[in-house]
């Protein structure tokens, strides 16, 4: 499987997402520039965390109009599995990939800790590697990652089964607990903790590398034909 | 020539953190008399004349500026005579 890591001015999250991907998953990455505008060579696209732009104006809000957005959309569009971490999800939510909007944490504070996230979804491509209602220790770096969004779309997002990982102690005011969203389809994701920072036991955790065999698993029982 | 002033706030039905940190250290401060603190962003543009100028300025906000899913926003357009 040939990853593609997205990289805007101001990313610093890309390295630990190459990492995670070459070195514990073992499977193909390369960095892509912002300003590129073709995806097609990857089977899965990764938008990492960090500050793109500097976080000028809102979170996202720049990023969302980078050449490479375009061929992002693309991408999901055709099913192809789309992660996005941190500012990455924030990019997501701006690039309308995915409903609702993050703001400032309800203590005003950064928050950098594991913190324990409940599987509420194990049925996405993302997290099949996961039992139902299992607890992990991922952990979490940001200063605006209290996700909103009004009644009506909660009720759609519980229906739709989008929720995906939920905060067990809800660390930054976000609705209903939500740590991590996918579009109605199921192949965009977007999570503010950090799976490819819980990757190996040497990190304090290694449950974040369940999601990239999740993903890796799924794409195998699509496109490898065993005979 | 224009000068826009954009007006961005956070909508009433969404909770403002910041707001209401600064209204907590106000009424440290003693002034008990501030119920609600809402923190919002202001931006100046200017603008080459142009005859759409109000439709192109709405049009900036709900596409950048302003985050329409939890943000209001409003502007003010005056026209500016270079000296």
């Amino acid at each position: 499987m040939r990853f593609a890591c997205i990289v805007f001015p101001g990313s610093n999250c890309d390295v630990d997402m190459y990492h995670a991907i070459r070195d514990e998953l073992g499977e193909e990455v390369e960095y892509v520039w912002h300003t590129e505008t073709d995806l097609d060579r990857f089977d899965g696209i990764l938008l990492p965390g960090g500050f793109s732009y500097g976080d000028y104006l809102r979170c996202g809000a720049i990023a969302r109009f980078s050449n490479v957005m375009e061929a992002v959309k693309k991408a999901a569009a055709e099913g192809k599995p789309v992660l996005g971490v941190c500012n990455g999800f924030q990019v997501l939510l701006e690039a309308g990939l995915l409903p609702g909007a993050m703001r400032r944490n309800e203590n005003l504070k950064f928050i950098c800790r594991p913190v324990t996230l409940v599987v509420e979804n194990n049925q996405t491509m993302f997290t099949t590697g996961y039992e139902a209602s299992q607890e992990i220790t991922i952990p979490v770096a940001h200063g605006e990652g209290n996700y909103y969004c009004d009644e009506e779309l909660l009720k759609t997002l519980e229906a739709n089964k989008q929720i995906v990982f939920k905060y067990k102690d809800n660390p930054n005011g976000s609705i209903s607990d939500i740590a991590g969203i996918t579009n109605e389809q199921g192949n965009v994701l977007g999570m503010m903790p950090h799976p490819e920072r819980a990757v190996d036991q040497l990190l304090g955790s290694n449950d974040g590398l369940q999601l990239f065999k999740s993903i890796l698993r799924t794409w195998r029982e699509a496109h490898v034909v065993t005979s | 020539m224009f000068k826009v002033k954009v007006y961005i706030t956070l909508r009433e039905s969404v909770l403002d953190p910041q707001g209401s940190a600064v209204r907590s250290s106000l009424h440290a401060l003693s002034y008990n008399e501030v119920q609600e603190v809402r923190i919002g962003k202001y931006l100046e543009l200017t603008l080459e004349k142009n005859e759409n100028v109000d439709a192109r300025v709405k049009e900036m906000c709900e596409k950048l500026l302003a985050n329409t899913v939890i943000e209001d926003y409003r502007y003010e357009i005056e026209e500016v005579v270079p000296s």
